[in-house]
């Protein structure tokens, strides 16, 4: 197992650019998840890694080895597809066995490996079944079988629980995740699925039209979004937006909004008189009756432990709070809404940029 | 809008039960959602009352009409499927208006021009409406079908896991639009669903399933807090229910036939221990909005959600105190505290 660093990755499809100046590290043994939504970039850096592209410029590193230009079979990695292609004609010990068999591998040391793959997937049972009968599921896992078989240096993941229904899409993110830490294997995993990335990265690239919007820890990510369209993609419900016109300087622990105090993180930077975006995440939202800012109840939707309750704010902003479910809550009331101040973000609407503040302080930045 | 009625019904498929002597009740205006895992009987059932099954035995009554030997086109039914299947060489208008031209179902065009307008406006796809099918997102193609079954007014509308093959986004924008058509159109819902989120939001009543048998059925609520086994009690919860040998706790109350404690998270408050404590927190996962705190009791595991704030670590010693827990006998069937 080996890291792999990408630097000033550029590729262009004539005069469409697909990934732009990207650079990241993925360290040895870990988890990394390039998220975003279709077209931004994710599929084709992945495939540059592999070698199934090359790059328009910049250099891509396996195991401190420049691999640039080297081609996909000369690169120590195993690449899963969302597609599981295995061959129909072959039973599962055959798939999984076919790229040692097509390295010319001895046969006894085949068998040892398979039977070590098929017990780390659990799948032992399945050894000698035809492929054809196999559930969605059992077919992924053959698909990873065929993967960890060979010990590549990483693992190359292109959604490969995309095909799967929804139910075994829950169950196999749990099982990769299991996997990987028996593995250790340094695994690049593209998903647009910001939950299955939460629920598994160590690391997460947020990408948005080929550029990494944001690197970092899920939570990271989650607690300090760099920018408006992070804040949006990650989060369920997302970060509310209330919008409002205004001048902050460095120090201010206090936004005017809609002409009601709202305490937040202390600046760390100001900005001009202009249009800026209080970001505000749906669990710190608190709804009490006596506070200065007006909302009515428009929905809830009963979740059990919590509950998710849509307001319309006198401002005409919705948002969604999310609140424990024994709080009496009933659509057209008229609540007080209250903001938790510790993490509340603070964006400028033009650029997009989040203003820095007193939770960018000593963290890891984006 | 009509009542459904489902009595005794029992379907085989060779020496599989796909569903066992269900009864079951969805009132006029009632959104019914079925739920349980892959191959607990919900599509099947669904498909009996779309007539696209014929049951072994038992009765399926529509709006007082017994339709249980009626062909689909009979019965006054519209099924959405998972995978929305639209005419991908017409406009949405056009795609919309099909079901209302069709021979058994033919109305004036102003009729139809004005039924599909106003659904259009209840799905926000009003300005799509000369767009080719083709020419939409995923989740704008759904919503078309969806429309496509709302533009006639059956006794019920069935739906088959509409919104599993949509993000994360639109899933949870959808199931706030499903909630609200459903209610300014006073319409009679069966939906069937593996989605605990989907059931809870949405449902009048929940319907539980398990290989094939309906186990429970009442509110989102009544099921959540009063479950009647095991079985239904891990269905709904996220984070799942913990489910703890009683002997882990000797100290509190429980009857006499408990062999184990489902313990949700509103059922425990834990505290940093001065002394030992009873378990040890042994992982903390942080996915964003929740964080679950994983704490090792002796051999067992316990997950819950712990607040942000929480000064808890890995490694650190920590006291449980439980408050109105559930309690479940060996076989799984719940313990009532008298």
């Amino acid at each position: 197992m080996a890291g792999i660093r990408v630097e000033h990755l550029h590729k262009a499809f004539a005069d469409f650019v697909a990934v732009r100046d990207s650079s990241f590290a993925v360290h040895d043994g870990e988890f990394f998840c390039l998220l975003g939504p279709s077209g931004c970039g994710k599929t084709t850096t992945l495939r540059m890694i592999a070698g199934l592209e090359l790059p328009s410029s910049g250099h891509i590193l396996l195991g401190g080895e420049d691999v640039t230009f080297k081609r996909a079979s000369q690169r120590d990695i195993a690449f899963v597809f969302q597609l599981f292609a295995l061959y129909p004609h072959m039973n599962v010990r055959s798939n999984i066995a076919f790229p040692l068999r097509s390295q010319g591998m001895l046969a006894r040391d085949v068998v040892a490996r398979v039977e070590e793959a098929a017990r780390v997937l659990r799948i032992e049972h399945l050894l000698d079944r035809p492929v054809s009968g196999l559930s969605s599921g059992d077919r992924q896992r053959v698909a990873l079988g065929r993967a960890i078989v060979r010990e590549p240096m990483a693992f190359l993941l292109d959604e490969p629980l995309g095909a799967l229904d929804a139910e075994f899409r829950e169950v196999m993110c749990g099982e990769l995740r299991a996997l990987h830490d028996r593995l250790k294997a340094t695994t690049v995993y593209v998903t647009h699925d910001q939950l299955e990335a939460m629920a598994m990265a160590d690391k997460i690239a947020l990408m948005n039209h080929g550029v990494v919007e944001q690197l970092g820890t899920p939570q990271d990510i989650y607690d300090r979004p760099a920018s408006l369209f992070v804040a949006d993609f990650i989060g369920s419900p997302p970060m509310n937006f209330l919008p409002f016109r205004g001048r902050v300087a460095a120090g201010d622990r206090v936004v005017r909004v809609d002409s009601v105090d709202i305490a937040l993180p202390e600046l760390r930077e100001g900005s001009a008189d202009t249009e800026l975006v209080l970001g505000v995440r749906p669990e710190h939202i608190e709804l009490v009756d006596d506070a200065p800012l007006r909302a009515e109840v428009v929905d809830t939707e009963y979740l059990g432990t919590t509950q998710i309750v849509t307001l319309n704010m006198a401002t005409g902003a919705r948002m969604k709070a999310r609140i424990p479910a024994d709080v009496p809550v009933r659509p057209g009331e008229r609540a007080g809404v209250n903001f938790r101040p510790g993490l509340l973000s603070l964006f400028d609407k033009g650029s997009g940029r989040a203003l820095r503040t007193a939770l960018h302080d000593g963290g890891a930045h984006g | 809008m009509a009542e459904l009625v489902i009595d005794g019904v029992t379907k085989r498929f060779g020496a599989t039960v796909a569903v066992e002597n269900l009864t079951l009740t969805v009132g006029d205006g009632e959104f019914l959602v079925l739920l349980g895992p892959t191959g607990a009987g919900k599509t099947t059932a669904l498909r009996l009352v779309a007539g696209l099954e014929r049951p072994d035995t038992g009765r399926v009554r529509l709006a007082g009409r017994d339709v249980t030997l009626d062909p689909p086109a009979a019965r006054d039914t519209t099924f959405v499927f998972q995978q929305y299947s639209l005419y991908p060489h017409l406009t949405v208008y056009d795609n919309l208006a099909f079901p209302l031209r069709s021979p058994a179902h033919r109305e004036p065009e102003a009729r139809i021009r004005a039924r599909i307008e106003e659904i259009a406006g209840l799905l926000h796809i009003e300005d799509k409406l000369a767009n080719r099918a083709t020419q939409l997102s995923g989740g704008q193609m759904q919503r078309v079908a969806i429309g496509r079954a709302l533009v006639r007014r059956p006794s019920i509308y069935l739906m088959d896991e509409p919104l599993s093959s949509l993000d994360a986004k639109l899933r949870a924008e959808l199931r706030v639009e499903l909630k609200r058509i459903q209610r300014e159109l006073g319409a009679t819902i069966l939906y069937v669903t593996h989605d605990q989120t989907e059931a809870m939001t949405m449902a009048t009543h929940i319907g539980v399933l398990d290989h094939g048998r309906l186990v429970q059925i009442g509110s989102p609520r009544a099921i959540y807090t009063d479950p009647v086994n095991t079985y239904v009690a891990t269905r709904l919860g996220s984070p799942a229910i913990n489910l703890v040998p009683r002997r882990l706790y000797p100290d509190i109350a429980a009857p006499a036939e408990a062999a184990t404690i489902g313990v949700r998270t509103e059922h425990v408050r834990i505290r940093k221990s001065a002394n030992g404590g009873a378990g040890r927190v042994r992982w903390i996962e942080h996915l964003g909005d929740q964080n679950h705190l994983h704490v090792t009791i002796e051999d067992t595991e316990v997950v819950t959600l712990c607040d942000r704030n929480a000064t808890l670590a890995v490694g650190d010693a920590v006291d449980f105190e439980l408050t109105a827990p559930l309690f479940f006998g060996a076989n799984g069937e719940r313990v009532r505290v008298n």
